[in-house]
């Protein structure tokens, strides 16, 4: 046969993708015969074509060929089973080539060999040692292999030495849950699930559903079927078992809490003393001071416990405008709110000076609100105006201003006028000295005011992150400055850095010390209130999370044991704060009442509590203009 | 620390060199779990990936593992035997698999479990997987060897219950049957599938099953036999006629196992075990009395009658005669019927060794699933099965009238639930736990629905009582804003109008509850975190059980006046 395609027996999908089928003898590519037949040409050929079912494709050169007669007839023969060529047959009678006729001589002369007729010695030896080694009960008929597993009494002899160690830290997997009610073939009415309830089941992650199964109601037993998850159930299981971490419960109340059984609720909450044998401590919600049209921001009390100064915080009233606000009587003779305008005005007074400082934007302005004991005013009105100026000009950080007249009708006394706004001042105890905070990033934050001398320092060279607010020490010369996280003690007399108190805080809003000067208390914007002894350590003593929201100012009572907190969720809440002189004792905290009575506004409830300086009775300000008296 | 206490799957794969496999069977057959370590990112070097921790002792527990070897060697078994294969040589392959290496687990049963208690209490699982595999049918999934033998020990086992009579509860449910006994003082609880065909599905994987159910075998093979020697029993468990007639030891035949029919016979469950030692006519001796110190007369008296009332439970069917009809579950039923002392046959087509006849005048109770029984024969209960079941819970014979064929049967309830204060309990319980103490449930029944009903309300009033107290507080704000404005109104309006002060009784007890509850608020605002976090979950799980149980109330509720409703309708 010619073969004019070299690529040999393969399989000619391989060129499938190539516009050539092989290689001619030369070398050369044989390029497939251009075929641009579409499916309607072929139809047309099929029907027209009278050869076409003999036309077939030769592979190797892509031609179409059509079969002759002879080659058809050999396909079909083929196809039947047939021999291929015609003329074979197969049934041709049968010719016997070897001889049928018996001949007189042999193929072969050979004699038989000796070793065909005698037994063979290798073998004799073969089958002797096999027989000495059965004699001998060496070789055994094998024995038929026994499956069944044999079972003997296995803890016949309990040792208790051999529970080891492992035993006694093995955690055992918790047994299956037994099935309550609901899996019942036929569970009482209500356990079955509800149209809604199915469908709720059906959508929910197949982790998270409370049964693995739809609770099902059958008539009687014969209507049960087989349970489809059966396997799955089992084979969940063994996973379980041997995938599944397990830790040992280190915490006795977690197992408790996990299996419910063995820890009462009530054992949890703290044996506390009962609030009743702590009184006194305001109850009950005495008078309500309106006035104010918005946020009361601050509030002041006279050492005797007579007047009282409210602060607002509303867009900068003329000052002037402001003090002309007159003293309404308040429905007792108690108090007097005096509406200060400005961002914060500061408190105090003291007993042998009648001063209030007020801030308003940059200025403190120091007021003699003429009112109580006469005596004591005119002495503070002389003390004021006893000041000599000095020869020499001091540079100061603030200017001190005398007040005009018209300013002096009304009872400003002196205006310190500040570079910037000014957050917040504090009188110190001997109401000479007062400090303000000015909201700033320098070291200029904290000055320190005299009010004889008419002078003021800074005493800061450094500043050391945005101060909060400041407070004296009642007793000894320490200055307490808090900044958003930590709360610094300064010696006033050494010049030096005492201690600094880490409170866990993220954001400190205000301060309040004992009178005893050993206990500090900071309220915080994240919700917490610290109770730092100051002999016991830099780290809270106690951190109390009683609000829900952040506290905006906290208060210490001057004789009780009591103090305050007020928080932007509306309440106030007085709690017990026990010193005890004894060193070795811990203070008592007890919180005694939560006050409630402000109205949420603008997102803010109470915005300073007060202590009465005498009598156990809380003062509050509130974002919706009331002051409150709690008694 | 604890980093080098924890060792990483991968890691201790690595330290055995075995393959995951290998590893994963020997954890299974060692009973080795993984830990969760107590700081996961110190164990996991920083990393808060998800990762399996073993601990460290365990993987060099399991380095002197002769079993591992075992395991090598199958390996090795394996390539010789695919090696003899490849190369046609049939001889070799004969050779081998006459030595094929194979492991005994007896070891590891008496590792794991050093006493017998200890095994018993881990039989739960043990059980429920071997009468799973006892049910598969005997093509692929695993060797017939295995689900022979697993059908083996669990007829022994059940031969066991009934000759103990230990079996204490029963529960249908729509999973399979729940069974409970109190083997040696444990609870040992297992599950069997109703006897259908399993559709086996295909995300499981058998291999590990197949471990768990070769080792759980072995533990219950040796637990049967120490179960019936506790008992006097024969093991191989033996026959009782049978065994009197064949009792010459000469028979040979150590195994009553070895013939099929034998295993069928046995796994009829109508016949006594034979013992080792003739029953010497117990009737126990009276137990002498010692009582324990520390314990009261009364201790002493409640210990007593419940001793009484479960020897009564362990005879509840004791002389009754039981048929069962042909379209009921044979199995469950013959073994809880025989687990209380009754007696019980069924068709001869159905299962041989029956006993009696359906024409048996003497048999008591004829169990039916149909709904109606042609040709009924006088002196006989028809009743359906979940009388059985609802009986053995009850520990009583029930009523039969709400069991009769085609009646609407009473809900089943389940006997593991045991009801605690405030949690929801069906009236079907209240009536069984009213019958228990001996009233009688027909006349009270109605007086007791409305007990129920007014408990509910109780329920009810309770929940509110507890919202009411944290209302109160807002009720005080609100009274304090009446005061707040009435005052601004007088003010306003200066001419004082003095009424007659309402005389407001004030409720002392309430005054005081207040106080108490302001006072337990105060307390839980000083609890320490952990604590109150505790504290809050605690409560939060209680209150959402109250609402569960009122939910629940509610349907019934609902149901119960549909009914009624549907009831006067069709009269």
């Amino acid at each position: 046969q010619d073969i004019r395609n070299t690529v040999g027996n393969i399989p000619m999908e391989w060129y499938q993708d190539f516009p050539h089928i092989g290689y001619n003898l030369e070398g050369k590519k044989i390029y497939k015969p251009i075929r641009n037949k579409d499916e309607l040409d072929m139809f047309l050929e099929k029907m027209e074509n009278p050869d076409y079912w003999r036309t077939v494709q030769d592979k190797m050169t892509g031609a179409d060929i059509k079969l002759t007669d002879e080659q058809v007839d050999l396909v079909h023969r083929l196809q039947r089973g047939q021999f291929g060529d015609v003329h074979f047959n197969p049934y041709e009678p049968a010719v016997d080539f070897f001889t049928h006729e018996v001949m007189i001589h042999p193929v072969t002369n050979r004699p038989a060999d000796k070793r065909s007729f005698i037994p063979s010695l290798i073998e004799k030896e073969k089958v002797s040692k096999l027989v000495h080694a059965i004699k001998m009960g060496w070789i055994k008929p094998r024995k038929p292999k026994d499956d069944t597993p044999t079972y003997y009494d296995l803890w016949a002899h309990e040792d208790p030495n051999s529970i080891l160690g492992r035993h006694k830290m093995h955690v055992p997997a918790p047994k299956m849950k037994l099935p309550g009610h609901e899996e019942s073939y036929n569970p009482p009415p209500e356990y079955l699930l509800s149209e809604e309830e199915k469908l709720a089941w059906e959508q929910q992650e197949p982790a998270e559903r409370k049964l693995n199964f739809v609770p099902q109601q059958y008539r009687c037993l014969r209507a049960v079927p087989a349970y489809s998850r059966f396997i799955h159930e089992r084979f969940e299981r063994c996973l379980d078992l041997y995938l599944c971490p397990r830790q040992r419960p280190a915490w006795v109340w977690l197992t408790a809490c996990l299996s419910q059984v063995n820890v009462d609720p009530e054992d949890l909450i703290p044996k506390l003393p009962k609030p009743r044998d702590l009184q006194p401590f305001p109850t009950t919600q005495a008078l309500v001071y309106r006035g104010h049209t918005s946020l009361v921001r601050c509030l002041s009390i006279s050492p005797s416990g007579q007047w009282l100064v409210s602060g607002k915080d509303s867009p900068p009233r003329p000052r002037h405008s402001g003090h002309a606000g007159h003293c309404w009587p308040g429905p007792t003779s108690l108090g007097g709110a005096v509406p200060g305008p400005g961002p914060g005005p500061g408190p105090p007074q003291h007993a042998t000076i009648c001063l209030v400082a007020i801030c308003v934007e940059q200025s403190v302005l120091l007021v003699n609100p003429c009112l109580g004991d006469k005596l004591l005013y005119g002495a503070t009105d002389q003390l004021l105006e006893s000041y000599v100026a000095p020869e020499e000009e001091r540079v100061q950080p603030v200017q001190w201003v005398t007040a005009t007249m018209e300013e002096h009708g009304r009872g400003v006394r002196l205006v310190v006028q500040h570079s910037k706004a000014v957050k917040q001042v504090t009188w110190h105890g001997k109401g000479d000295y007062f400090a303000s905070v000015v909201s700033d990033n320098s070291n200029m934050q904290v000055l320190i005011h005299q009010t004889s001398k008419r002078w003021s320092q800074n005493p800061f060279r450094k500043s050391k992150g945005l101060v909060q607010c400041v407070l004296f020490h009642p007793i000894r010369p320490y200055f307490f400055v808090a900044t958003q996280r930590y709360v610094r003690v300064y010696n006033l007399l050494k010049q030096e850095l005492t201690k600094k108190l880490m409170t866990n805080c993220k954001w400190v809003s205000s301060m309040a010390i004992h009178p005893g000067g050993d206990n500090i208390i900071c309220g915080s914007y994240d919700s917490k209130l610290a109770w730092f002894d100051l002999d016991l350590s830099t780290r809270p003593y106690q951190l109390l999370r009683h609000h829900k929201k952040a506290l905006r100012s906290v208060a210490f009572h001057k004789h009780y044991p009591l103090f305050a907190s007020g928080s932007d969720d509306g309440t106030v809440i007085v709690c017990h704060g026990m010193v005890y002189n004894d060193l070795l004792q811990n203070p008592l905290l007890v919180p005694v009442k939560v006050l409630k009575g402000h109205v949420l506004t603008l997102d803010l409830g109470v915005l300073d509590v007060l202590f009465h300086p005498t009598q156990p009775w809380v003062f509050s300000s509130g974002a919706d203009g009331t002051v409150r008296l709690y008694t | 620390g604890s980093a080098t206490n924890y060792i990483t799957r991968n890691r201790a794969r690595k330290k055995l060199q075995l393959s995951l496999p290998d590893f994963r069977r020997l954890c299974i057959l060692k009973g080795i779990y993984p830990h969760e370590p107590k700081h996961k990112k110190k164990v996991n070097k920083g990393s808060t990936a998800a990762r399996t921790f073993y601990l460290l002792k365990d993987i060099k527990f399991l380095l002197h593992e002769p079993i591992v070897n075992k395991f090598r060697e199958y390996k090795v078994f394996v390539r010789k035997l695919r090696k003899a294969y490849g190369k046609s040589e049939w001889s070799t392959v004969d050779r081998l698999k006459d030595n094929k290496p194979s492991y005994k687990l007896d070891h590891i049963v008496k590792e794991r479990y050093p006493t017998f208690i200890d095994a018993l209490r881990d039989l739960d699982d043990a059980l429920s997987m071997c009468f799973l595999f006892s049910t598969f049918p005997r093509t692929g999934k695993c060797h017939v060897q295995t689900i022979q033998l697993c059908r083996r020990l669990a007829v022994e086992f059940l031969n066991y219950v009934i000759a103990s009579r230990s079996l204490r509860k029963v529960f249908l449910s729509i999973k399979g049957i729940y069974y409970q006994a109190e083997v040696l003082g444990q609870p040992v609880t297992w599950i069997t599938p109703y006897t259908f065909a399993h559709d086996h599905p295909t995300d499981v994987d058998y291999r590990v099953m197949a471990t768990f159910t070769e080792f759980y075998t072995t533990l219950l093979g040796f637990v049967n036999f120490r179960l019936y020697q506790s008992l006097n029993l024969l093991y191989p468990p033996k026959i009782n006629g049978q065994a009197d007639t064949e009792l010459k030891p000469a028979e040979g035949k150590e195994y009553a196992m070895d013939s099929e029919s034998y295993l069928e016979k046995l796994s009829a469950l109508s016949a006594s075990l034979a013992r080792v030692v003739a029953p010497t006519h117990e009737d126990e001796v009276e137990m002498d009395e010692f009582p324990v110190e520390g314990e009261t007369a009364e201790q002493m008296d409640a210990r007593k009658k419940e001793q009484e009332a479960l020897e009564k439970h362990k005879k509840l069917f004791e002389g009754l005669r039981f048929f069962l009809n042909r379209e009921v579950p044979r199995e469950p039923l013959a073994f809880i019927i025989r687990c209380f002392g009754g007696q019980v046959s069924w068709d001869k087509s159905l299962c041989i060794s029956a006993t009696y006849d359906v024409s048996d005048p003497s048999i008591t109770h004829q169990i039916v699933d149909r709904p109606r029984v042609e040709q009924q024969v006088v002196g006989r209960y028809y009743l359906q099965p979940q009388w059985v079941f609802d009986s053995v819970n009850a520990k009583l014979c029930l009523p039969v009238a709400d069991y009769f064929p085609g009646v609407l049967l009473p809900p089943h309830l389940s006997p593991f639930v045991t009801e605690q204060e405030g949690d929801y309990v069906p009236p079907e319980k209240l009536k069984l736990l009213a019958m228990q103490r001996g009233e009688n449930p027909d006349e009270e029944s109605e007086e007791e629905e409305d007990e129920e009903e007014e408990e509910e309300e109780d329920d009810n009033d309770k929940e509110e009582g507890e919202e009411e107290e944290e209302e109160s507080e807002k009720e005080e704000e609100m009274k304090l804003k009446k005061m707040e404005e009435q005052k601004t109104q007088s003010n306003k309006a200066l001419p004082v109008k003095v009424t007659a002060g309402k005389l407001r009784l004030e409720d002392k007890q309430r005054l005081e509850q207040e106080q108490q509850s302001e006072e337990k608020r105060l307390a839980i605002m000083m609890m320490k975190k952990r604590e109150k976090y505790l504290y809050k979950k605690i409560m939060f799980g209680k209150k959402r059980k109250v609402r569960e149980a009122n939910k629940l109330a509610a349907k019934r509720k609902a149901h119960d006046t549909a009914v009624k409703e549907e009831k006067k309708k069709s009269k």
